[in-house]
């Protein structure tokens, strides 16, 4: 009966993570094609939807398999140059942006979980901190390969070098990704809408992930390896299940970032990006999607709202960030605001 | 040869400068065991206490590493007052973030108190060093200050651990906080100590990087913080030797991945020699091993 | 759990409530006429890493309003916004700065971010004079040094005040052909950082159509910019006499520094970026003897604008001004002349406007300013002046001709 209860909860809360998407789309969209709409937030609509897959795709790596990952902006960056190089190739080929973007994404999640597909080999055999060093220092190794790496492409289709830029194109050809100076000229094609549909994608791939039989093995492999182990459940296998799948979202998130730029440069997805995409996971609750989504969108509008300060921005960006953490995990202050907030009190399950 | 040995002693130079600020990440992940990800901002703010000393008060080099240390350790054990002790019964998740919302405040803070121009650093081991080999090998003040501090260091934590009562404290909370506890220890104090032992050795892990790398800014600390870190994992973390050894390697290697490969890729090399070593020793050079219990 | 989300929710409304405030103002201000001074923005970083170039453009575009505003007349209003040297960001920034009501735009101070706000700005035909984003990128229609190809359409609306970086690694090459200052070059460059990978991919072909001796290429990059050790001894021991450095003064300063602790003496040439090295708190000007560099600006010159320019900086600072403030200052000058010689007299005219008037103006004027005597623009957006050859001598520089 408890457990009927249980899967009832679980499922009425993704819903509830359905609808709050939907509704906050549908009331930006409105918004934004109002004249009053502020213009910074109108231009960070496609990479607020970015941070959300990204920080949706990282929870299932840390809230569901429980590991620690310091280099996710890796796989973004595999996705964003992959999917931006395709949109650049394919420009002639494919006239319609919509069907282009679409296939960017495609080709960067697949780019994406490749790269994670290999990095899980040493990854997953490790634990804890350790394997946090080392997708920290895969994350610094893709920065490192794609700061100099030089693509080119002409009719012949594309050629690349490495460390060099010692590129011969044909009449007509042009350079698309020039090692540290990244892609200097990325024709914007994403759109919210397309910003949209990823998530609501990345939904549907995570809660049915989370609720298949998959998704228990994952989940008891977080709660207890060897209990976990000792009935059967193939520990690599779920592993690397979860692993790869947030590595592929994470490259359409990449892709979807990069074609809604100027401009992207390797250096761009570095250690600091990894690290505050973990923040907006742990921030909105590990394993709790509706919170990534929250406050991957909360922290990205943050600093920009916070520009009235002037130079005191960032500094109270940090003090507010370490205020929350305090706020939401010091037993102290729960109690505090438990007292500040009676009717909450019945919540904490 | 002598190529092969001025890269070495390279190395070892910018090697034992990661040691030192390893051995502060690895004392407080061994007891705390949280990353303590704002360890290398208090490098930072350790440099600029002893720069202003030194620069703009014209004190002696060692009043100014000595104020530097003092300080650094006062606000050591205030971050950990104030940010990481009410969140000691949270997820260490929990704390790593809020670490790092520490070592943005910290780089902000600074940069707000003293500019973001840069800050040369005085030349506080002044002297020609040693000349070997007639002139061809060179050996500078700094580096050998460097290294002879890291080994003081590693030495004095390695007897403090083993020998005090307070150090003995600590292994007994490193190994089980609850147990500690019950045995009469008291644990909030042993973690405010080592954060203090942490940040004043940080104090000097930033004006030894300072004398050999002497570009102080407010963003001078992070780039040290993860190489230490890295480190630290690399040796073992938790282990005051493996600190040492961890932080030598990392510098020499780096050297040699740029002398003998590429300048361009000595990062990635380092990190994926990094790798390689954590597959064949999955907790470091002369980490422990974890059994595990079921 | 659900704590967490009520806490989140209620910064998400807090964070809305201020996007809203951002958002009502210009608004308010879209009837043109009300504002009394043009709307001038600039963004740079002025948090991270790269704060010390952001914040001195800052603070030498902030003094030449207040001069130009001191003067009665044309009235200007700055807005600086930082972007921590991210393109994101400062798209973001500019986006902020859209909304306030900007009329005439500062561009961005570095150069990735730069290529991107370069974009927004000729896509919204706002004009852009950048102090120091020295990158063809940002400009478009310039031919990619390495293949020969135009990768990026000229944005018509965008200009600079600094060297474009081909033009730097091209003149230095040719300059030190010319002058016969080595036999042997070796050069250092920071691979991650557009300027400097810019200038190089110009000298280099340069050089070798020149025929000078290049005995040793390494880099450096953001993560390994403290020890250099390795390119040092590279160098020395491929017996360079002359060590060519474009980079930013900081990583120089470093390196001349390593030199000395190693013994290694050769001649050292930098580029404009390399301006700024004698002004570092606590730099041993010694270190520096010797040092060539090509540069528009120099913080000792006698000229009484620049005296009185660095007095100024000095006074509100406490720093000596670098070349970053110096094309700051010059860029709000450069606008203000342009203006001027346009008959504009108030901040009527929409950002459109003042951009087609400002085009023209630039394509067809001359200016003296801080950074060079009779600065012409042509349609390529790309600054023509003439770098000044310099060396430091007894802690000053001296002009090398």
């Amino acid at each position: 009966m408890n457990k009927l209860k249980t899967i009832d909860r679980s499922v009425r809360r993704n819903f509830l993570t359905y609808a709050i998407v939907i509704v906050a789309y549908v009331l930006l969209q409105l918004l934004s094609s109002a004249r009053g709409f502020s213009p910074t937030l109108r231009g960070q609509l496609v990479p607020i939807c970015a941070y959300v897959v990204m920080a949706l795709s990282l929870n299932l790596t840390v809230g569901i398999l429980g590991e620690l990952s310091l280099g996710h902006a890796g796989f973004m960056s595999v996705g964003a140059f992959s999917g931006a190089i395709a949109a650049s190739a394919l420009q002639a080929a494919v006239p319609s942006p919509g069907a282009r973007l679409a296939i960017a994404m495609l080709i960067g999640a697949i780019f994406a979980g490749i790269v994670g597909t290999i990095i899980s080999v040493p990854v997953l055999r490790l634990n804890g901190d350790y394997l946090a060093i080392v997708t920290l220092a895969f994350g610094q190794i893709i920065k490192s390969l794609i700061e100099n790496l030089y693509v080119g492409v002409d009719d012949a289709g594309l050629h690349f070098s490495f460390l060099k830029p010692s590129i011969t194109l044909a009449q007509g050809g042009r350079m698309i990704l020039n090692g540290p100076m990244g892609i200097p000229n990325i024709t914007k094609i994403s759109t919210f809408l397309a910003g949209f549909i990823l998530i609501l994608i990345t939904l549907v791939i995570i809660f049915n992930l989370v609720r298949s039989r998959a998704g228990r093995a994952i989940m008891a492999l977080r709660d207890n390896r060897i209990a976990a182990e000792s009935v059967g459940i193939n520990v690599t296998k779920y592993k690397m299940m979860a692993f790869v799948t947030s590595a592929a979202l994470a490259g359409a998130a990449g892709a979807l970032f990069a074609l809604g730029q100027n401009t992207i440069v390797a250096a761009k997805f570095d250690f600091n990006t990894s690290i505050l995409i973990l923040v907006f996971v742990v921030l909105g609750g590990l394993g709790n999607m509706l919170g990534s989504i929250i406050a991957a969108a909360a922290l990205t509008i943050l600093p920009e709202a916070l520009r009235g300060f002037a130079d005191y921005r960032m500094l109270i960006y940090a003090i507010v960030l370490i205020l929350v953490m305090l706020g939401t995990n010091s037993p102290q202050l729960k109690a505090m605001l438990q007292k500040l907030l009676p009717g909450k009190k019945r919540e904490e399950v | 040869m002598m190529t092969f040995l001025t890269h070495l002693i390279n190395g070892i130079s910018l090697g034992s400068v990661y040691a030192i600020i390893a051995l502060g990440y690895t004392m407080v992940y061994g007891i705390a065991k949280m990353l303590n990800f704002a360890h290398g901002d208090v490098i930072m703010v350790g440099a600029y206490v002893c720069f202003f000393a030194v620069s703009s008060y014209h004190l002696p080099p060692v009043l100014g590493v000595v104020i530097a240390m003092l300080l650094c350790t006062a606000l050591g054990m205030l971050i950990e007052r104030l940010a990481y002790k009410p969140l000691r019964q949270a997820a260490s998740l929990a704390v790593l973030i809020t670490a790092i919302g520490v070592s943005y405040f910290l780089q902000n803070g600074a940069q707000l108190l003293w500019g973001s121009n840069n800050k040369m650093f005085p030349d506080i081991l002044p002297g020609d060093g040693i000349a070997l080999f007639g002139g061809e090998l060179h050996i500078s003040v700094a580096t050998i200050v460097t290294i002879l501090a890291c080994i003081i260091i590693m030495l004095a934590l390695t007897w403090f651990t083993g020998n005090t009562r307070m150090g003995k404290a600590m292994r007994a909370v490193s190994e089980d906080k609850g147990a500690a506890q019950l045995m009469g220890i008291n644990v909030n104090t042993t973690i405010s100590v080592t954060f203090a032992i942490g940040s004043a050795l940080a104090a000097i892990a930033g004006v030894l990087y300072m004398s050999s790398y002497p570009i102080l800014v407010p963003t001078t600390g992070s780039m040290p913080g993860i190489k230490a870190f890295t480190a630290a994992v690399f040796g073992g973390i938790g282990s005051i030797p493996g600190a040492l050894l961890g932080g030598v390697l990392l510098g020499v290697i780096e050297i040699f991945a740029g002398a003998y490969i590429s300048t361009q890729l000595a990062n990635a090399i380092v990190f994926l020699v990094l790798i390689i070593v954590l597959l064949v020793k999955p907790t470091g050079l002369l980490g422990k091993k974890i059994r595990e219990k079921v | 759990m659900k704590k967490t989300l009520a806490i989140l929710l209620a910064l998400v409304l807090c964070v809305g409530l201020f996007a809203g405030c951002g958002g009502s103002k210009p608004a308010a201000s879209d009837g043109k006429t009300a504002s009394a001074s043009i709307k001038i923005g600039g963004i740079g970083p002025l948090t991270g890493g790269a704060a010390i170039y952001g914040n001195a453009a800052k603070n030498g575009a902030t003094i030449a309003v207040e001069e130009i505003n001191a003067l009665g007349g044309l009235q200007f209003e700055l807005r600086y916004e930082d972007d921590a040297h991210d393109a994101e960001k400062s798209v973001n920034a500019y986006n902020t700065l859209k909304g306030w009501g900007m009329q005439v735009f500062l561009g961005s101070v570095t150069s990735t971010p730069c290529v991107a706000t370069s974009v927004e700005a000729n896509g919204d035909h706002i004009f852009l004079l950048t102090p120091s984003a020295s990158s063809t990128d940002v400009l478009g229609g310039i031919a990619n040094p390495l293949t020969g190809t135009i990768d990026i359409p000229r944005k018509d609306t965008v200009f600079q005040m600094c060297f474009v970086d081909p033009n730097q690694g091209s003149a230095s090459a040719q300059y030190i052909a010319d002058q016969k200052l080595g036999t042997k070059i070796a050069i250092i460059y920071k691979n991650d950082d557009v300027y400097s990978t810019g200038v190089y991919n110009s000298f280099a072909p340069k050089a070798a159509e020149l025929g000078l001796n290049i005995v040793s290429t390494t880099t450096f990059t953001e993560d390994t910019k403290t020890d250099f050790s390795v390119q040092l001894n590279d160098a020395k021991s491929a017996g360079a006499d002359l060590v060519f450095l474009p980079m930013y003064y900081d990583a120089a300063a470093l390196i001349l520094t390593q030199a000395n602790a190693m013994g290694y003496a050769p001649k050292w040439f930098g580029i404009d970026g390399m301006d700024g090295i004698l002004s570092v708190d606590g730099f041993n000007t010694a270190l520096a003897e010797g040092v060539m560099l090509l540069t528009p600006f120099n913080a000792d010159s006698t000229d009484a604008r620049t005296k009185s320019f660095v007095e100024k900086y000095q006074a509100a600072y406490g720093e000596i001004p670098n070349q970053f403030a110096a094309d700051g200052y010059d860029c709000v000058y450069a606008i203000y002349n342009a203006l001027n010689a346009a008959g504009v007299k108030d901040a009527s005219k929409s950002a459109s406007e003042l951009c087609d008037i400002l085009i023209g103006q630039f394509t067809s004027m001359s200016y003296d300013g801080l950074t060079g005597e009779g600065m012409t623009w042509g349609k390529d957006g790309a600054v023509t002046k003439s770098p000044k050859g310099m060396f430091i001598q007894n802690g000053v520089y001296v002009g090398m001709d």
